[in-house]
């Protein structure tokens, strides 16, 4: 690892002045992604900025018709988390099956997302929740969020400060993991929100997106049969070392048909 | 700019001068030669460094010493007892839970985070929750059985602690 200089302001302002006098800063939330790269020497930062005691960046709260979860909120903080088991119990059960108990320990949302690996698991819940991305400097919409294979909407000195996820009637998650970092080959998960039924894929492409033609498949009539003989074309799709662009087309549906079943055992919700 | 680090290492207060891309497993291998903390891959994905952190277990290999500025550290070295093997590690010797060791230390801090939030795991919560250990030797068996065991002696033992 190259060496850089490490700051850890405890106020935004002071970490955007940092950001700002520094060329080549780069914050730092878990580390999870952003250490290893470093390792790798793929990434080298002149300072690391620390978000970490940052006390606006953090908290879980029950907003009534959604939660509302800050940046630095680790995954494990997400999974053990009563308000959000309670208002959407899908995002604490895809928090738990991020990476490994030592990942989710370290690990965050604001960085997970900002990161827009394709093979992440919270991009699937942001898009089919339709969750909004708070910033230090405006409000992104899910389906503005991510742009591309480790791109997305955020400019180079914008912070996230929380993400909001509306509750929905019910929802689910079926995830493929790579058995040794447990990434996702390919996620997709189902939301029974407010807007219709919205359908998401993450591992699959450059980065996480909605499954439009198995969303109105789904819409049309929410049973596996509705979606068996839908063939996702793979051209867009990633194909590396883990799994072909053709496999992973086979098996967004197959997650797909499984996420049908899982959401069919969902009691639905009764909003307040 | 090498900068000094203060914090608990083990109970005892401790601290080291190390340059900001130091890792916590590298001040804690070189600067205060507390070698059972292991470094087995550059993936962060092996376990064979994991230490207790505040109270939790993490990765010390993506980990920065600097982010332990006042924190609470514990390695495999704080984990016996007045010189007595604790009842986790005494569990991974009586049930052959290791061959070449290498993966020990990651595997027995990681196990003593398991029970403190799980006091008796089931062993397919064992095996899920060291989803993040890899060991190259035994085949886990072993291991899943020691920690099974390891964490009853915990309950029912006069040395039961974390
Ligand atoms: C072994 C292993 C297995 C993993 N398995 C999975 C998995 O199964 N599923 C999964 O989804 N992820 C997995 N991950 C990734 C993990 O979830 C990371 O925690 C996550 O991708 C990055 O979050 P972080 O907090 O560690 O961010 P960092 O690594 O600290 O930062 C990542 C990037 O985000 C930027 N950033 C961080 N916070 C903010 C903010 N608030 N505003 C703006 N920019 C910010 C940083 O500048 C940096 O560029 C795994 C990681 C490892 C090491
Ligand atoms: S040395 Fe492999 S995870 Fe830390
Ligand atoms: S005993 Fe050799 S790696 Fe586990």
């Amino acid at each position: 690892m190259y060496n850089f200089n490490y700051h850890r302001p405890t106020t935004l302002a002071e970490a955007k002045q940092l950001l700002a006098e520094n060329d080549e800063a780069k914050f730092i939330a878990g580390g999870m992604t952003l250490l290893p790269t470093m390792k790798m020497r793929l990434a080298s930062p002149s300072d690391l900025i620390d978000l970490s005691q940052i006390e606006v960046l953090s908290g879980i709260r029950d907003t009534g018709n959604a939660i509302e979860i800050g940046a630095m909120t680790r995954h494990a903080e997400v999974a053990a988390s009563d308000l959000v088991r309670a208002g959407i119990p899908v995002l604490a059960e895809l928090a738990g099956q991020i990476g490994d108990a030592q990942v989710r320990h370290r690990g965050t949302l604001g960085g997970s997302i900002a990161n827009s690996d394709p093979a992440a698991d919270y991009p699937a819940a942001i898009l089919s929740l339709d969750a909004v991305i708070t910033t230090d400097q405006r409000e992104i919409a899910a389906d503005d969020f991510f742009l591309g294979m480790f791109e997305t909407a955020l400019a180079v000195d914008e912070v996230i400060i929380s993400v909001t996820f509306p509750k929905c009637a019910r929802a689910a998650y079926a995830k493929f993991p790579n058995p040794a970092s447990r990434y996702a080959v390919v996620g997709v998960m189902l939301a029974d929100t407010a807007v219709g039924l919205r359908v998401a894929v993450t591992g699959a492409g450059p980065c996480a997106y909605r499954e439009t033609d198995i969303e109105s498949a789904l819409q049309a009539s929410c049973t596996v049969d509705a979606i068996s003989e839908i063939a996702v074309d793979s051209a867009e799709l990633n194909s590396d070392m883990h799994a072909s662009a053709d496999y992973r087309a086979h098996l967004v549906v197959v997650m797909a048909r499984r996420a049908v079943l899982q959401l069919a055992s969902v009691e639905p919700r009764v909003s307040a | 700019m090498p900068t000094k680090v203060t914090f608990t290492l083990n109970g005892e207060a401790a601290g080291a001068t190390v340059e900001p891309r130091t890792l916590l497993v590298e001040m804690l291998r070189e600067n205060l030669r507390l070698t059972g903390t292991h470094v087995g891959c550059d993936t962060s994905q092996c376990g064979a460094c994991v230490v207790h952190v505040d109270g939790v277990s993490v990765k010390s290999c993506t980990m920065l010493a600097v982010q332990t500025e006042g924190a609470d550290v514990r390695t495999i070295e704080g984990v016996a007892i007045k010189g007595e093997l604790h009842p986790m590690q005494r569990a991974f010797h009586e049930h052959h839970a290791l061959q070449c060791g290498f993966c020990t230390p990651g595997m027995i801090m990681s196990a003593l985070d398991l029970v403190k939030q799980n006091p008796d795991p089931t062993d397919s919560e064992i095996r899920a929750w060291l989803e993040g250990n890899f060991c190259r030797c035994t085949g886990y068996q072993n291991i899943v059985r020691a920690i099974e065991a390891g964490a009853e002696a915990m309950r029912t033992g006069d040395l039961a602690r974390v």
